[in-house]
């Protein structure tokens, strides 16, 4: 006979109010194999606690049941008490009377009598349990970061520093991601590139950090402490080892007019180029689409020139693979595509505000190039259509963002910042120009912020109108932008030489197919799910994988740099032991009686479950049997649903310890 | 191409030079129209600031006519028009107000029939189609498209072009190889709501319209709306006795088509506008 121990939980009023709980203790005491039932107001406080271990002793218990909060909230809790006394910790189940009870319910007779159900059915389940040991999987102490912008350099550089090895993944022929073409970072001001620069020379010379630039995660197989990556290192047509970076290559390319990535099209670069200056590696790419010799084998002057021989035209894609035991994503952003050219249909863009049909109207990354030293104008504020100094300015914020009309519902949160920051800084190089804000809140929540603001509108002489713009149209060599200030509840018509879009935030191109690479959910916008929004902020729901930066959603450099070092420190964490433990709550096979139709293979959602043979000792195949990686399975159960031949099941879900439970209610 | 056809109050009344070149037109290219038998009144002007069931019930009568009629397809030229059959349309999508409006209107109503303006009907012939019945080249036209407020929108209900910068009567002059302008006001107010209220501000209005078609380069305007035709043709010698507005004909979608399609301006009704066509040259 089993011997029960149910101890009920008052939660304070929260469950008091409307359950009788000294009532529902009586009616579990008369339950067959409970020995004791008893009552507290704090049952996780820690005199509850001692309560249930001294019971556990005296009353020589084997099994226990807490009847309190959701077991989301306090199981750990429990289980641990438990174990301190001496019961396997998975011979520990919850009753939830607070959440599915006494929040839910008004009337006291029945959520009292609902009560004592739900104790009666997980007494019913913990009297089937089987007492499970926690599973270990080996770990390979070495990291991937996917995507070296701000966010990922400040991963990589972490989990490096903390001893591990970091392979660092960029698809771009550089490092640095947004960050490096930027001008200068609110709300200080310091210049974006002399603080990201040196993080970046660091990352190249790291000696436990390998990198892989112009490269991208192709496949990703195993699971938490076992990761086996496919990375597609793309043809760059210049072997980076040979290579000095001495510049003679791309200074006789004949091919000068190629709109440059870097300048978001407001420079231009070679055929053969570094895309910046400060680049890491400092190497030349071969652009494939519009070098003469890769496009028609022509020119070819480069290869000539060369004095390390270290171009190379026939360089193709190479797959290499790398073992990694963690991983974190860090692919960082785009903008909104202003224009009508939509990804979805439920983007429909803003046509009428010009973009890409006027010169002069520009996205906020353009804008931080034509402010940036390094820029396509060295930093002179010169618009794109005649090279003129623009004398009335104006800023439009949240294009895209919050309207659910045209574009998407989420605020992309650093607009309204960087956007006080190019009213500032135009103002610091055009004196005698004035900047106009079109707003539709001001949101500037963060340490110096507001004030920033603030600084941008009373010291630099900004206007703010608090206004939508409905059109910008071209008249007399001007742009007009016209809105209607809600404060004042006039029309506004700004004559303008330059227009600045805040366009909205969206995640990086590519990321939902990363993302389904990785078993890592995304919203309906594409951002990475983290795993719990405000305690596991940096785990995803797969283990290993951690996220951090804009792949989550739209964030600031302080906040991605934050999160970077969160997911580092996770990661670092997971590294703590040369072993991992994890739940034992996982599917297992019931191997003589599968009958190998593999349906749980295609059910399973994280490739868990895989072909075996069992064979006698003389060699001899016996049968052949599905088996589940116990590193893989996240115990969903899906498989059991699927099972034809009820020859699946869940540790501590059982299908007998589920039905227990039903026929308790019957 | 049978279409079934609703006219409105605007077609048989002060827009009948619409309607005249509508069926013109679209008799060039084997559409033939049903006229709804029994119609009444969508409701557009006055229903709908009043009572809402009754904005509804009026429209859901009419569809409810065209079901009857097994017309399932239906030409609403009027934008008003299209917009309240659009928006009682996507309302009986609830079967619950979908069988109460039903029974208010006393008529079996299941919300098969699809509206569509008169761009959409030309869009349904085809661009191909359309560009193969040319028969006369319009070749001094500089059209400026004008959409006004209704056509494109409410953009929750009207979804056939962007709201703000609709490009579809572009697509079908150029299909019939009539030059558009790309100019500014397309969709600016016309202010013919207030045609009766406040003078002052519509002749404002249609002169910010006209000037910047015409600063464009464009030699008439072209509208799909009869109340966009009424403000800016008939009130357009008040406009340039205000603000001297130089004079630009104001053409129907169907106007010029029919022209491309060989057409004489007395069957489209042209001779009847109150801006004198200035073409061919």
């Amino acid at each position: 006979m089993a011997r029960i121990g149910v101890f009920l939980c008052w939660c304070g009023e929260n469950i008091a109010r409307t359950v009788d709980v000294a009532r529902v203790a009586e009616l579990s005491a008369q339950i067959p194999g409970v020995r004791c039932a008893l009552d507290y107001k704090y049952m996780c406080s820690d005199p509850g606690q001692s309560l249930l271990r001294e019971k556990i002793v005296s009353e020589r218990l084997d099994r226990v049941v807490v009847a309190s909060c959701s077991p989301h909230m306090h199981l750990k809790t429990f289980r641990k008490a438990a174990e301190r006394a001496g019961i396997n910790p998975y011979l520990v189940e919850m009753a939830n009377i607070r959440e599915h009870c006494s929040w839910v319910h008004p009337d006291r007779e029945q959520a009292t009598l609902k009560a004592a159900e739900l104790v009666r059915m997980s007494v019913e389940k913990v009297r089937h349990n089987e007492p499970l040991r926690p599973i270990k999987v080996p770990v390979t102490r070495r990291a991937l970061v996917i995507g070296a912008g701000v966010a990922g350099i400040q991963a990589a550089l972490d989990i490096a520093d903390g001893g591990y090895e970091v392979v660092l993944v960029e698809r771009e022929p550089s490092i640095g991601g947004k960050m490096a073409g930027l001008s200068e970072t609110f709300p200080t001001l310091d210049c974006s590139q002399c603080i990201l620069t040196p993080r970046m020379v660091e990352v190249g010379q790291h000696p436990r950090i390998k990198l892989y630039t112009f490269s991208e995660v192709e496949a990703v197989d195993g699971f938490i402490g076992n990761f086996t990556i496919t990375i597609r290192n793309k043809a760059r047509y210049v072997d980076i080892a040979k290579c000095t970076g001495c510049g003679e290559c791309w200074n006789v390319c004949p091919l000068k007019k190629n709109p440059s990535e870097f300048d978001y099209g407001m420079g231009f670069r070679r055929a053969i180029y570094v895309p910046f200056p400060q680049a890491v590696p400092a190497r030349p790419v071969i652009d494939n689409k519009v070098c003469a010799k890769l496009v028609r084998n022509g020119c070819g002057l480069c290869e000539k020139k060369c004095p390390t021989g270290a171009i190379s035209f026939k360089d193709e894609d190479r797959l290499i693979e790398e073992k990694v035991g963690a991983i974190v994503v860090a692919t960082g952003y785009k903008l909104y595509s202003i224009g009508k050219e939509q990804p979805s249909d439920k983007l429909h863009g803003y046509g009428e505000y010009g973009y890409g049909k006027y010169k002069d109207v520009i996205d906020s990354l353009q804008f931080e190039r034509l402010l940036s030293a390094s820029g396509p104008t060295s930093g002179e504020v010169r618009r794109p259509s005649d090279g003129a100094v623009p004398k009335n300015i104006v800023f439009v914020a949240c294009v895209g963002s919050r309207d659910n009309a045209k574009g998407l519902s989420y605020c992309s949160k650093i607009c309204c910042m960087y956007t006080a920051k190019h009213a500032m800084l135009y103002k610091h190089k055009v004196h005698d120009g004035q900047a106009h804000v079109f707003y539709m809140d001001i949101r500037s929540g963060g340490k110096g912020y507001d004030e920033f603001v603030r600084r941008a509108i009373e010291q630099d002489g900004a206007r703010y109108y608090r206004s939508r713009v409905s059109k910008i149209t071209q008249e007399n060599g001007k742009l007009m932008v016209r809105g209607a200030d809600t404060l004042s509840g006039l029309p506004v018509t700004v004559e303008a030489d330059l227009v600045v879009l805040a366009a909205a935030m969206r995640p990086a191109d590519g990321v939902q197919e990363l993302a389904r690479k990785l078993n890592v959910g995304y919203d309906e916008f594409g951002f990475l799910m983290e795993s719990h929004p405000k305690l596991r902020p940096v785990e995803t729901n797969t283990g290993g994988v951690f996220i951090c930066g804009a792949c989550h959603s739209p964030k600031d450099i302080p906040e991605s740099v934050a999160q970077a070092s969160a997911a580092a420190s996770k990661v670092q964490l997971t590294f703590a032991s040369e072993e991992l433990t994890r739940e034992p709550e996982i599917a297992g096979v019931n191997e003589r009686m599968c009958a190998a139709c593999f349906r749980c293979m295609g059910a399973c959602p994280y490739h868990a479950i895989e072909r075996a043979e069992i064979h006698a000792r003389n060699g001899d195949l016996i049968k052949r049997t599905a088996r589940v990686n116990p590193g893989l399975c996240m115990g969903c159960g899906t498989c059991v649903a699927v099972c034809p031949s009820k020859s699946m099941d869940i540790a501590g879900f059982t299908e007998q310890e589920i039905y227990s439970m039903v026929e308790a209610l019957a | 191409m049978k279409i079934g056809y609703y006219p409105g109050c605007a077609l048989h009344g002060s827009s009948n030079d619409y309607e005249q070149s509508l069926r013109a037109c679209l008799g060039r290219l084997d559409v033939e129209l049903a006229e709804i038998q029994d119609w009444i009144c969508c409701g557009a002007t006055a229903a709908h600031s009043l009572n809402h069931k009754l904005s509804q019930a009026l429209p859901a009568r009419n569809l409810a006519l065209a079901e009857q009629q097994s017309l399932d397809e239906l030409l609403a030229p009027c934008p008003l028009c299209s917009m309240q059959l659009l928006k009682v349309s996507a309302d009986i999508k609830d079967t619950d107000a979908r069988a109460e409006l039903s029974a208010i209107v006393e008529l079996p109503l299941e919300g098969r029939t699809r509206v569509l303006n008169l761009i959409e009907i030309f869009q349904k012939v085809g661009l191909d189609t359309l560009a193969s019945a040319v028969t006369t080249k319009q070749e001094s036209i500089q059209a400026a498209c004008y959409y006004g407020c209704l056509l494109t929108r409410p953009p929750q209900i009207v979804t056939f072009d962007d709201p703000e910068e609709p490009q579809s009567m572009e697509t079908v002059l150029k299909a019939l190889g009539i030059k558009t302008v790309d100019w500014n006001f397309k969709t600016e107010c016309c202010g013919a709501g207030m045609t009766m209220a406040d003078e002052d501000t519509v002749l404002e209005l249609c002169h910010r319209i006209l000037e910047n078609a015409q600063a464009h380069g464009a030699n008439c305007l072209v509208v799909a709306c009869p109340m966009c035709h009424v403000n800016l043709d008939m009130k357009q010698p008040a406009v340039s006795r205000r603000h001297g507005t130089s004079p630009m004909p104001v053409y129907y979608l169907s106007d010029l088509a029919g022209l491309a399609l060989g057409l004489a301006p007395e069957e489209l009704g042209i001779n009847r506008h109150f801006m004198e066509a200035t073409w061919p040259a």
